[in-house]
């Protein structure tokens, strides 16, 4: 089988999750016995380009070309295609990002087969790639496979793969090929125009030790004040899902998840959390995670080390009286 | 402006799902469904833009006869009228089919503008809107925060990650997928809800449309996700739940 990997960057900075998903494909392609070939796709990235020839990779495609220096769904789409219709890959794999998200199942129809997005693993059974991926937000799992003919297109969550395991190139470097691309300005529809971050945040959510986060079943913004309360007498910050950023309860520069902030705290406790993946890729990486939900099966369990299962109205300030009483002794 | 906006009927969010042995689905029976909530921000959207510069929405939404309701909740919030894709099976497909069909059953229609929502709340492919656009010849942009029209074009503010945003600049026609939280979606009114009941919802057998049975993916179960953490669950009244999760975390993880 032959494997292209797509790899992600912007302004010449690499996306991080595209080395998780070189990690896919060192392993899909050890257990396959597939070749990988790695693109980098842009305007002035060979060094970038260089840098991924050092990994362990059969090749590695530089495609780049003057319209594709800023992302545009048209161009990248019409460029992979050249690509993948050239090199003739059986799977191509890509980082799950918002600018996949974009044009990745574009390219795929362009090309008439289909795309399986947002994979947060694979098995290779009875010699077939079984892909899986979350449904119901997280509360279940599905199966996937491809059907008909190849290339077949995949991207990765982030965290789905471990980056620090990616194989070094053996024998030194795998050998850069230019591939040049067919593109003219009027195949661009989208014109992108300024890149800019929101007015500079009050707080810095990666800084905080504990974070105490609530989700919908906080139910109500009259019920913030008891999260804030909790939060302080942990000596940490209040943060939350992306529904209560958006109902306006808490402002967005709280917001944990793919959107948001990722975050690393000592202690990240989830409260009314149910623990979809937009929100479990920005904290999984909390060193504990504790949990108070009223539905036992929230997905939030799954990576909890404590778990509540009860009305988060009656523990919480039951846990700020504990927490009181301790601080006044 | 003509827009059309795609929405979806999924399982109730506090819905208690269980799933059909050996299958790809959940048992129906027992359980409440809904308006996918990201499609009723690009419903709201979609509402204020006819508002604002005049025209017609058309609410599409595929499915069993159930999606129907969805529909009337569209036309009870101020759609003008509805289509129907009727498809007993609609969860069987894969995401390329299911758009083709979309672009098959509405390309007659010549919309100025299509939205729909970030992804479904069910099966949460999140491709349906990208593909009609590459389907129906359209550009797209994705996970919009903000729109302005401007003439014959649209300015649109996209959300990248980790707080990042870009202006893009986009040619009608065109195909937008809406990000959840860009406006407050409104309640049907008693008064919309009758008004609702004279609207139009025409209603097309998938099966007609004539697209080719060709999957390119096939679920082949859904599960319980396995854990990958084992998590010590804390039981007792609240009170003492409280106080053994603050003991824990102080003594054990040492978090505190």
């Amino acid at each position: 089988m032959k494997i292209l990997l797509i790899t992600e960057q912007r302004t010449g900075q690499w996306n991080k999750i595209s080395f998780e998903t070189l990690v896919a494909a060192q392993q899909i392609a050890q257990q396959t016995k597939s070749t990988v070939a790695g693109a980098v796709i842009g305007k002035g990235v060979s060094t970038l380009a260089d840098e991924l020839s050092a990994y362990q990779l059969d090749e590695v495609l530089l495609i780049e070309h003057d319209l594709l220096g800023q992302y545009t769904p048209d161009g990248f789409s019409i460029a992979l295609r050249q690509v993948i219709e050239n090199a003739k890959p059986d799977l191509a794999l890509l980082p799950h990002t918002y600018q996949v998200r974009d044009f990745a199942p574009k390219l795929a129809a362009s090309l008439a087969k289909g795309m399986i997005g947002d994979c947060i693993g694979y098995r290779h059974e009875n010699a077939k790639l079984v892909f899986v991926r979350q449904m119901f937000q997280g509360r279940t799992a599905a199966d996937i496979v491809f059907a008909g003919e190849p290339p077949w297109i995949t991207s990765f969550q982030a965290g789905a793969f471990r980056a620090d395991l990616v194989a070094k190139h053996a024998s030194g470097k795998a050998p850069v090929k230019t591939v040049s691309i067919d593109l003219k300005p009027e195949q661009i529809r989208t014109k992108p125009l300024q890149l800019f971050r929101e007015a500079k945040q009050a707080v810095d959510l990666t800084q905080a030790p504990v974070l105490v986060s609530v989700g919908r079943g906080i139910k109500a913004p009259e019920n913030i004040p008891m999260a804030e309360k909790l939060a302080k007498l942990m000596g940490g910050e209040v943060s939350a899902s992306r529904p209560i950023c958006d109902e306006g309860w808490l402002p967005m520069e709280r917001q944990i998840g793919s959107s948001g902030q990722t975050v690393m705290p000592k202690l990240y406790l989830a409260l009314g959390i149910s623990g979809a993946i937009q929100h479990v890729v920005g904290m999984k990486g909390a060193r504990t995670i504790a949990a108070i939900n009223k539905d036992q099966s929230a997905p939030i369990f799954e990576i909890a080390d404590y778990g509540i299962v009860g009305d988060l109205f009656e523990i919480v300030p039951a846990m700020i009286e504990e927490l009181e009483k301790s601080k006044a002794g | 402006m003509k827009i059309g906006v795609c929405i979806k009927q999924v399982p109730a969010k506090d819905a208690p799902l269980a799933i059909l042995d050996g299958s790809a689905w959940i048992r129906e029976s027992d359980i409440g469904f809904e308006t996918n909530e990201p499609d009723s921000f690009a419903l709201e959207e979609a509402l204020r833009l006819k508002e604002k510069h005049g025209g017609e929405v058309v609410a599409i939404s595929m499915g069993p006869e159930r999606a129907k309701q969805t529909i009337k909740e569209a036309l009870a919030k101020g759609a003008e009228r509805g289509i129907h894709i009727s498809d007993p099976e609609f969860f069987k497909l894969d995401p390329l089919t299911s758009a083709r069909s979309f672009a098959a059953a509405i390309q007659s229609e010549n919309f100025d503008l299509i939205l729909t929502g970030l992804q479904s709340d069910d099966q949460g492919f999140g491709q349906t809107g990208v593909l009609l656009a590459e389907l129906l010849g359209r550009p797209h942009a994705t996970i919009i925060m903000a729109i302005e029209v401007i003439g014959s074009a649209l300015k649109l503010k996209r959300e990248l990650e980790a707080g990042w945003f870009q202006w893009v600049e986009v040619p009608l026609p065109a195909v937008l997928t809406i990000q959840s939280g860009i406006n407050k979606p409104r309640y049907a009114t008693l008064k919309g809800i009758m008004a609702a009941k004279k609207k139009d919802i025409a209603t097309i057998e998938r099966a007609s449309l004539g697209v080719p049975d060709r999957r390119t993916q096939q679920v082949q179960r859904i599960y319980v996700p396995q854990k990958s953490k084992k998590t010590e669950f804390i039981t007792g009244s609240p009170k003492e739940a409280a106080a053994k999760l603050i003991e824990k975390l102080r003594h054990e993880a040492r978090v505190l």
